[in-house]
């Protein structure tokens, strides 16, 4: 298999630690005096645009910032639980760049691209100095250096994390850094605004259309480079774990105008988070990552057990994670846990009212913490009650936040009765292909965060994203950009009135024109529950040629009816959310069929991506190295016209293997 | 359950608003507060009329988007819990509820329930950071810092920014959110070089944006659905006041 001459990563010579110092200290600088005529779009303020903005800003560009929220401090990135990975190796168990570059790798199940894993592990620890520089308050021990945890995939503890609000302190890290450059003039923030479209003059990203969502106006912005930080595509599932706004609209748009998209069919199906309640249910809330440290998670070994789960001795259990995978246990990678989840519940193992649920259970974990705690305090006879008080206080230091929000969510306490958990989508690790340098395939548009592709290969590791986001904007971006921008800075900044920039929003505006007009039957959210519906019975967590090829053809139906039937009320000029609605669902609408596309091209099982169809004996994905060790980058050639282009994934420094977490 | 709702309608910033009568019915108590809503715009957009805008994203209690004013509370009925998080099971059959959106002139109102919160982004660029570039830090163990300080900091850094504090306070004040983000930074070792500017610069942006003084009735912590705690608001005095006074010292 060879690269599509269309694709050309710029992965730089040399040997695989040495990558990335060469490049930095090679890569064109652009001078202080023509940076300040240079001009920045950063679409997206989460962890990856924030970051990015602030050091661009403090380097000395001129740079604009989007976001549609009210406040950049609101991205999803504020959600973001569980920690952060960085190879310190501070608990000196043997973590190292190197380990965290393997586990990455292995955990991606080897769809990864080498270079640019590697390039993450290096960096992460600066991300921790620099958060620390910040305020951000990290978990610390009793001697006042940080706490570390371990997350799914890895043996080691290299997991930062600040309570269960990381993505909360860490955004707000960037955020402050972020409003000190508005604050000094150096960076223009546009909050509630949405970018509707890329502007190309000459082939290059040139600006962006921008929609003032309170007064519905549209807006043009040039820019010398746009870069896009908007997050992921999870919510074309409707439900998910995803904030309500997320979207793909900007990566859509982009794809539309000459941008491949990577891998889109593969998606983090998230093994704990809170059932579904009811059809009223407008998102799923996440039970972090990390309270599989501590809780075990099983079900009975019974099939319909009906018995309360405190009433089911311990003999009657089946800890099912621990039983297959001894060697992980249960902090095996997510897309296992999940499909081992998936596995008993089919099989009529599962609990709840729905019985689409397994237990999460912290009685041995309060325990346990209740015995060290008496141990420490010296109380040798310490009663089973007290043991209970102590362990219930650890735990609520741990994880108080997350079990708050369970009992919010369910009414249940779960410090009395063990959680019910659920599989929920997630995390996308598909998104805008982009080379070594963060640029997508059309020049001057560069992609970061969860918006690209790059990092996690068929399957994301936990505590990965925000060290990616992060990477990217705090210590990758800042160097890459100048190879685009050292040769740019004799160009003048193009005037608004362009042709190109008007014939952009006359297009924009007529898109807008068009589904007020249709003033159907049917609301926006109709049609996404029922594109979310599609895509999680055919395109979730199991896939198989049959049920693709139905869900490209029901998408394309579903399409068609929403584009002739959806009702939107108000006026284009004002704060309209349902038009904000529309605008979103209907990119979801295309991007669904081209995941499913994508899925069917696939002819194996990789990380979040299984076909039943390529299983081993016992249930694993079974990749297939020898077709499929490629990105596939798809190009927009029209309505449901994709070309495919494939970037071959060449293993120098890992031996590609069968992942096994036994 | 059936229940009246009794909800502010504003089209915009510039016209006057009013409050209109709805019914809802068959909703479960495991619903949340904003998933009541869905249902009931849900049923507006159905009957072709315009639904009701209000502000959400993570519906999760940390974004600090969501913003009603429920019977007189910010956030409703419930300590510590968002709009968000609050479940119907918190309401009985034949409850009538007020909705409102959040009232003081620094956060004026866009769009029904919908207010404008930038003010608190000003207050945050004015001082709420610490001047440190990318890769400009040292070693993050170099810098060991007390379990108890680094705890108190977290606490206070867990605002999330929703503006309930000043819904709740009958001069508008914000205070406690200004104050929060002091404490963290006074209390961590990283904050120390721009202590004092900090706290001056804040305080009068926070004057600029037209919030009220501060008469310590303590409506903003029985409110605040962070927990953050009115001691900030003494110790941001204090810094206030250290600031000024040695500011008038180098004069
Ligand atoms: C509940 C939850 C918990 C998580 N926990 C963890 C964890 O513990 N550890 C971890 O590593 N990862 C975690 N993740 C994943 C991680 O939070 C995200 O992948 C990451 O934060 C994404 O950051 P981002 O900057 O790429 O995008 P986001 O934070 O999603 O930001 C997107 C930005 O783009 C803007 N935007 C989007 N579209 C447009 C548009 N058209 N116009 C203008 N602006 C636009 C938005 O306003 C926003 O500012 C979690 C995710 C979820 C859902
Ligand atoms: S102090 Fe509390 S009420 Fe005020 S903005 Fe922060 S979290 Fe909201
Ligand atoms: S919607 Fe985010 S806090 Fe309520």
């Amino acid at each position: 298999m060879a690269t599509s001459p269309r694709l050309d990563a710029k992965i730089p010579d040399g040997q695989l630690s040495e990558k990335w110092t060469k490049f930095r200290s090679t890569v064109p600088l652009v001078n202080p005096a023509n940076k300040r005529n240079i001009e920045i779009i950063v679409v997206g303020t989460g962890l990856a645009g924030a970051s990015a903005a602030a050091s661009l800003a403090e380097m000395g560009y001129k740079v604009k910032a989007f976001c549609f929220q009210d406040s950049p401090r609101r991205a999803h990135s504020i959600a973001a639980q569980g920690g952060v990975n960085a190879a310190k190796n501070y608990q000196n168990d043997g973590d190292s760049v190197y380990r965290l570059f393997y586990d990455t790798i292995k955990g991606g199940d080897y769809r990864a691209r080498e270079a640019n894993v590697h390039r993450l592990s290096e960096v992460s620890g600066n991300i921790i100095d620099q958060c620390v520089a910040q305020g951000v308050p990290f978990a610390r021990e009793y001697g006042g250096l940080l706490s570390n945890r371990s997350f799914g995939g890895t043996q080691v503890q290299r997991t930062f994390y600040a309570a269960g609000q990381t993505g909360q302190q860490l955004l707000l890290g960037a955020y402050s850094a972020l409003q000190r450059q508005v604050g000094l003039g150096n960076v223009t923030m546009y909050t509630r605004h949405e970018m509707m479209d890329v502007v190309m003059v000459d082939g290059k990203a040139r600006g962006i259309i921008a929609r003032d969502l309170i007064s519905g106006k549209l807006e043009r912005h040039f820019g010398h480079a746009v870069l896009l930080c908007t997050g992921g595509y999870g919510n074309v599932f409707y439900l998910s774990t995803n904030a309500m706004g997320s979207n793909v609209t900007a990566a859509w748009k982009a794809h539309k105008k000459g941008a491949f998209f990577g891998n889109p069919c593969y998606t983090q199906i998230h093994p704990t988070c809170i059932p579904v309640s009811g059809d009223h249910q407008s998102k799923l809330t996440l039970m972090s990552e990390s309270l599989r440290n501590d809780g075990r998670i099983w079900v009975p070994k019974k099939p319909n057990d009906t018995r309360p789960a405190n009433q089911i001795p311990e003999d009657e259990r089946d800890y099912y994670l621990e039983r297959r995978y001894p060697a992980f246990g249960n902090l095996v990678p997510r897309d296992i846990a999940s499909r081992a989840a998936k596995e008993r519940c089919d099989a009529g193992y599962g609990v709840g009212a729905s019985k689409k649920a397994v237990y999460l259970d912290y009685a041995a974990a309060i325990l346990r913490y209740g015995r060290v705690e008496a141990t420490k305090r010296g109380m040798h006879n310490a009663s089973n009650e007290e043991l209970q008080v102590m362990g219930k206080e650890v735990v609520k230091e741990k994880y108080g936040n997350l079990f708050d929000m369970y009992k919010q969510i369910t009414g249940e306490d779960p410090y009395e009765v063990p959680m019910r958990i659920y599989p929920a989508v997630h995390y996308t690790m598909g998104g805008l292909w982009v080379d070594y340098n963060l640029m997508t395939t059309v020049p001057g548009l560069y992609a970061l965060g969860e918006a690209n592709f790059s990092d996690h290969g068929a399957n994301r590791l936990g505590a990965s994203a925000l060290m990616q986001g992060l990477a990217d904007g705090y210590f990758v971006i800042p160097y890459t950009i100048g190879a685009y921008l050292s040769g740019d800075i004799r160009t003048k900044a193009i005037p608004t009135d362009a042709p190109e920039f008007v014939a952009a929003e006359k297009a924009v505006q007529d898109t807008i024109d068009k589904l007020m007009s249709i003033q159907g039957t049917k609301s926006v959210d109709y049609y996404h529950k029922k594109l979310g519906l599609i895509m999680w019975d055919k395109c979730g967590m199991a896939r198989n040629e049959v049920g693709l090829k139905e869900a490209i053809e029901e998408i394309k139906a579903l399409r068609k009816e929403f584009w002739s039937n959806v009702r939107i009320p108000g006026d284009a000029n004002e704060f309209n959310p349902e038009l904000e609605k529309a605008g979103r669902v209907a990119d979801f609408l295309e991007l669904g069929e081209l995941m499913c596309i994508d899925a069917l091209n696939r002819n194996e099982s990789c990380g979040g991506h299984f076909r039943e169809e390529y299983q081993t004996e016992e249930g694993e994905a079974k990749r297939d190295d020898e077709n499929y060790a490629y990105v596939a980058a798809w190009e927009y050639k029209g309505d449901s016209d994709y070309e495919l282009h494939k970037e071959e994934l060449v293993y120098e420094n890992i031996k590609i293997a069968q992942r096994s977490y036994k | 359950m059936n229940l009246t709702l009794k909800v502010w309608r504003q089209k915009n910033t510039n016209t006057e608003g009013n409050f209109e009568n709805y019914d809802v019915q068959g909703i479960s108590e495991d619903m949340s507060f904003l998933e009541m809503f869905d249902v009931l715009n849900e049923r507006l957009i159905n009957d072709g009329k315009e639904p009701i805008a209000f502000d959400h994203d993570c519906r999760e209690g940390i974004c600090g988007m969501c913003s009603m004013y429920i019977n007189g509370s910010p956030h409703g009925p419930n300590r510590g819990v968002t709009t968000c998080q609050l479940h119907m099971r918190s309401f009985k059959s034949g409850d009538t509820i007020t909705v409102e959106p959040w009232r003081a002139a620094a956060f004026p109102v866009i769009k029904d329930l919908t207010v404008n919160r930038s003010s608190f982004d000003r207050i945050i660029s004015a001082g709420g950071f610490v001047s440190v570039n990318t890769g400009n830090a040292q070693d993050a163990n170099a810098l060991p810092i007390a379990k108890e300080k680094a705890d108190e900091a977290f606490a206070a850094a867990a605002c999330i920014g929703c503006g309930a504090c000043v819904a709740a306070c009958k001069n508008a004040s914000a205070m406690l959110f200004t104050s929060a983000k002091i404490s963290q930074l006074a209390l961590l070792p990283q904050g120390q070089a721009e202590r004092e500017m900090r706290a001056e610069k804040m305080v009068a942006q926070m004057d600029i944006e037209g919030f009220g003084a501060c008469t310590n009735t303590g409506a903003c912590e029985a409110e605040c659905p962070k927990g953050i705690s009115l001691e900030n608001i003494a110790r941001m005095n204090r810094e206030y006041f250290g600031a000024v006074l040695s500011s008038k010292e180098h004069e």
